[in-house]
């Protein structure tokens, strides 16, 4: 039944492409009540910051290595910095911030909603005539996007003290020529502007998957469940995607 | 009442510390500096060749960045290609008969563009022209000489 599979598929989509519309109407009158949204920049953004650091750290650390060996065949140790901050800012800062949330924040929002559903609480919020569209999804919602460029930084800046921990203070690389090469490779527009952006996106999208998610789960211990893993796995897959797509369009 | 302060706290220590990452990143790390930095003049210079020069490129005197290439076109009047350079404003004394030519940073290295500065009492001013250019040296036309010139020496 081929044909049954194409139309589950478009209704899927269709139903994810309403929520997210409904979501962009409730996320305006969301922005009245700030506590909430302040509440949800705590859940899903302040307890990531140390995976978020720790992890940017290994991977600066890492990189700087790779890009050492690699640029001391050619003579070219001297273009590290620049290379490291490039590949961060652009790609990996945003890239392995967002798969890190989707991973320590998208599953704990998936679970949580779940978990609402399956206890009724968002129906009898709504027997209370209060938006759980307005109350739950919208805050959570842009506290993703606000959180996500922040992870982002630190996560960019961690990688940049760990590129520099390598570069400089173990294979002992001139620190100004480390720096120098940075601001000379790095454009402030298409650059680190444009890793801004692309986190926003991913923010956007991840907690919107997850939260999704989470609010249609089946209200069953299993359902919640099966809710958080498919959370993590679309969250991955749409960020992989979008960054190939962002990327196209960006540069 | 103690643990929303908890919460608030942890809250604003996180937003703090990401907007600093950031600001940092942007300081620190990128061009900010000198793209955003003082007011700009254009000036304009016409090639026969800028090789493998593009937008970005920095504008050098005596091997101090002074200025950016903002665009680079090919004219159809003159047949010739033209640059577009924005000099910094505190640059602003470079003599008119000033020589811009296209060099090469290192062997493999990026392409940017030379101003040797002339003698003449007037100077750039926005929107005027570097009359006398030097185009950029093509490796292959170098290579190009060096063969026939090396075949007709033994010809001798």
């Amino acid at each position: 039944m081929p044909i049954r599979l194409i139309l589950d598929f478009l209704a899927a989509v269709g139903q994810r492409a309403w929520f997210f519309g409904a979501t962009c109407v409730a996320a305006p009158r969301a922005l009245r009540r700030p506590a909430l949204i302040v509440e949800q920049v705590f859940f899903v953004g302040s307890v990531s910051v140390i995976l978020i650091g720790v992890g940017g750290l290994f991977v600066g650390l890492v990189l700087a290595l790779q890009f050492y060996t690699a640029l001391s065949r050619f003579g070219a140790t001297s273009s590290l910095g620049g290379l490291v901050a490039l590949a961060l800012l652009r790609e990996l800062g945003p890239v392995l911030t967002a798969l890190l949330f989707a991973g320590r924040a998208g599953t704990s929002l998936a679970s949580e909603l779940g978990l609402m559903r399956a206890t009724r609480q968002i129906d009898a919020m709504e027997v209370m005539a209060v938006d759980p569209m307005r109350r739950i999804v919208a805050p959570r919602f842009l506290a993703g996007i606000v959180s996500m460029p922040l992870l982002a930084g630190i996560f960019s800046a961690m990688g940049i003290l760990g590129a520099y921990l390598v570069g400089v203070k173990m294979m002992g690389l001139d620190p100004g020529v480390f720096w120098s090469s940075m601001q000379h490779e790095v454009s402030f527009h298409s650059d680190f502007v444009n890793g801004l952006i692309k986190s926003a996106v991913f923010g956007a999208a991840c907690t919107l998957i997850a939260v999704y998610e989470g609010f249609h789960a089946r209200p069953s211990a299993e359902g919640v469940g099966q809710a958080t893993t498919r959370s993590v796995v679309i969250s991955s897959m749409a960020i992989l995607a979008l960054d190939f797509i962002l990327t196209a369009f960006m540069y | 009442m103690r643990q929303s302060s908890v919460l608030e706290v942890t809250t604003g220590l996180f937003v703090v510390l990401g907007i600093a990452a950031l600001f940092y990143l942007a300081t620190q790390t990128t061009d900010y500096r000198t793209v955003s930095g003082s007011q700009s003049y254009i000036v304009r210079a016409y090639f026969n060749n800028v090789g493998g020069l593009h937008v970005g490129a920095p504008v050098q005197m005596g091997g101090v960045t002074v200025g950016r290439v903002v665009g680079i076109h090919y004219s159809m009047k003159r047949y010739q290609a033209v640059i577009r350079m924005a000099l910094e404003d505190r640059d602003a004394h470079i003599p008119s008969d000033s020589t811009a030519s296209i060099l090469t940073q290192g062997v493999l290295g990026q392409q940017y563009v030379g101003i040797s500065p002339g003698g003449a009492p007037t100077f750039l001013k926005n929107g005027s022209t570097i009359h006398f250019t030097q185009s950029a040296i093509i490796l292959e036309h170098l290579l190009g000489q060096l063969l026939t010139h090396g075949s007709s020496g033994k010809g001798k």
